[in-house]
């Protein structure tokens, strides 16, 4: 349904716009109907400008992407329109993507404007209710009521229920739920799992590990720019294979193991693996800055074992004479 | 005994009334001891870390004490406070690492704060630089203004002059959040690794995020509206939670290789009430399984076992 390939994003930076930053590099992968792909990275992976690239927030430098075929890219106006009922996006903070003065409804309202400007009255509002339903919250209690009345979680379901009245097959998820109580966001978790039931594509976009494990069927693993690892979620949660996705890994705060043991084993599996760049021990004369991918495992990809993107790769083993 | 707090109540004065932020907190915290304090936005975590040491304008001492290895603190007394303030009791304050001014290199920032409290920079500086190695940074980094350095490096920045008077007491708010997860692990290990070697007696870590405190804290204080629900050892309150409220918050977090498909969690239904004026008795019972008619009337926080305790009727 969504494909990127080979996608690029070069920010030109500086005050005369002389120096760059290749924030993006070489990225493809795919998002089909009913899936949750789960895009985690730290801080400056680039894993936000790609969620802004598929909703053409921001235009790739290189490489397509294409919805069903169409390049998203070369889409304008009454085309532009047509993507945005099928793909859609919710961001971090729940309480900046509303206005503050007007009550939660005016966002139903903006969209039944410009998207459904002959729906109006009873028929109009059942559809919001139904909407509002479908996300797990009460009609009653939510509408008509003003953001700060309602809490993070409900504002972000809200959203979704929003993009659930157009025609949506993409739902673009980026950090949805970093800024919510813990006890909120399992729900709009949930939620998500709820809607690929229903057949939508979802990206979710996120730095938390064990968040992106709970719902996502694949994960791709961004590292500076560029796919460091994906596959299948259960694949690479258990045999991560790339020095930077079992760093990360290792790092995550966990409630059932405490560092010191999850360090240990980290510590057995890279005795076990050895120092070897699989991407290099397995391409022929692949460049050194290559960004491509091997398979390890069925739908399991790794990439090249350098840290930075610009860094020399740490090299393959000499084969054994004789 | 470290810290003391008795019965402290601290209200925000608001043009509506006063909202109960902090309504009579009791425990007490060990030499050595790492607290973390977690609950959700608005239970009142912030509130209790701010009136350890300083108390703003609009927040109103209305009772209790807090004793500091055994000495009382004048905690409504603002200037009567100042000489605990950084030598005895210390705050990382929540977004520290971004209140930098950005205009000074961090080595200047540091010689205008130990100046102001009439500290020489120069008779700290050597402690300064082992410290900062300590924590994984070169001495280079004083040459440096903040926006040369990643989120996790100010933080430890900010760890190292929030503790370079050896404080008593350290309280942490949000340290940790914000970061990314190598950061975080990075600012964890190096706040142990402060009390380990006496930089700093005990520690409060205040925070959202339960499973940072599994990994750091000795004990775990959990709030609710402006009251304590449990206090026990950081395994017991995950493994062994007792408190409804406990128990739901902790199923709410989806462990490390945990599935959607496998087993669904579910959040907690319902929202906290206001604090500004709140509903008499146990103030949990709206969104609580348990919730009997007794929970009208509001449950003492009892200790179960050594070490734990529990404010609810139906389990204490």
């Amino acid at each position: 349904m969504l494909e990127l390939v080979d996608v690029h994003k070069v920010y030109r930076v500086g005050t005369f716009g002389t120096g760059t930053v290749h924030a993006v590099r070489g990225v493809s992968f795919d998002v089909q109907p009913g899936e949750v792909v789960s895009l985690i990275g730290e801080s400056g992976s680039g894993k936000s400008t790609i969620g802004r690239m598929v909703l053409r927030l921001a235009n790739a430098t290189s490489g397509s992407i294409r919805f069903d075929g169409t390049d998203v890219v070369s889409l304008r106006h009454r085309g532009l329109r047509d993507y945005y009922r099928h793909a859609q996006g919710v961001f971090q903070d729940p309480f900046s993507s509303y206005n503050p003065i007007f009550k939660v409804d005016r966002t139903f309202e903006t969209l039944r404007r410009s998207y459904f400007p002959q729906d109006t009255g009873a028929a109009w509002d059942e559809r919001v209710a139904d909407a509002v339903h479908s996300v797990g919250l009460v009609p009653g209690e939510v509408l008509g009521k003003f953001p700060h009345q309602l809490s993070g979680g409900q504002l972000q379901r809200l959203l979704v229920a929003r993009a659930l009245l157009l025609d949506l097959r993409l739902l673009v998820a980026d950090e949805i739920i970093s800024m919510l109580d813990a006890s909120t966001r399992i729900d709009v978790l949930n939620l998500l799992g709820d809607l690929k039931a229903r057949g939508l594509g979802i990206l979710f976009v996120t730095h938390d590990l064990s968040l992106g494990n709970y719902v996502s069927d694949k994960v791709v693993i961004l590292h500076q720019g560029r796919v460091v690892e994906r596959g299948p979620t259960a694949a690479v949660f258990a045999d991560p294979r790339h020095p930077y996705t079992r760093t990360l890994l290792a790092s995550v705060p966990q409630l059932d193991r405490r560092w010191e043991d999850v360090e240990a084993e980290e510590e057995r599996r890279s005795a076990a693996l050895g120092d070897e760049c699989l991407y290099h021990a397995r391409v022929d004369g692949a460049d050194a800055h290559d960004l491509g991918l091997v398979e390890v495992a069925p739908g399991h990809l790794v990439g090249c074992f350098r840290d930075g993107a610009d860094d020399a790769c740490p090299g393959v083993r000499a084969p054994v004479a004789g | 005994m470290s810290l003391r707090v008795d019965d402290l109540a601290v209200h925000y004065r608001t043009t509506r009334g006063d909202v109960q932020a902090l309504d009579g907190v009791t425990f007490e915290i060990a030499d050595g001891e790492i607290m973390g304090v977690a609950g959700e936005s608005g239970c009142g975590k912030t509130t209790l870390g701010k009136a350890l040491i300083r108390l703003e304008n609009r927040m109103k001492h209305v009772r209790g004490t807090v004793t500091l290895d055994g000495e009382k603190l004048p905690i409504a007394d603002d200037r009567a406070m100042d000489p605990y303030r950084y030598r005895r009791i210390s705050l990382i304050p929540q977004y520290a690492m971004s209140a930098m001014n950005p205009t000074r290199k961090i080595g200047r920032m540091i010689r205008e704060l130990v100046t102001a409290k009439g500290v020489a920079y120069e008779d700290v500086r050597p402690e300064l630089e082992r410290r900062l190695r300590l924590v994984g940074l070169d001495e280079e980094v004083l040459g440096r203004y903040p926006i040369e350095l990643s989120g996790g490096m100010k933080q430890r920045v900010v760890l190292v002059l929030a503790t370079l008077l050896d404080p008593s007491l350290l309280i942490g708010d949000e340290v940790t959040s914000a970061l990314d997860v190598t950061s975080q692990k990075a600012v964890a290990r190096a706040l142990v690794e402060f009390r380990d070697r006496e930089f700093v007696r005990s520690v409060v870590v205040v925070t959202h995020d339960i499973s940072v405190l599994y990994q750091m804290a000795d004990t775990i204080l959990v709030m609710y509206a402006g009251r304590l629900a449990e206090k026990a050892s950081a395994t017991t309150v995950i493994d062994q939670p007792l408190h409804p409220y406990t128990k739901m918050l902790v199923g709410a977090l989806p462990k490390v290789g945990e599935r959607y498909d496998d087993r669904r969690l579910t959040g907690i239904v319902g929202r906290p009430p206001s604090l500004l004026d709140p509903p008499g008795g146990c103030r949990f019972r709206d969104r609580c399984p348990l919730a009997m008619p007794r929970c009208e009337e509001q449950p003492p926080f009892l200790e179960v076992a050594p070490g734990h305790q529990v404010a609810c009727w139906a389990v204490a």
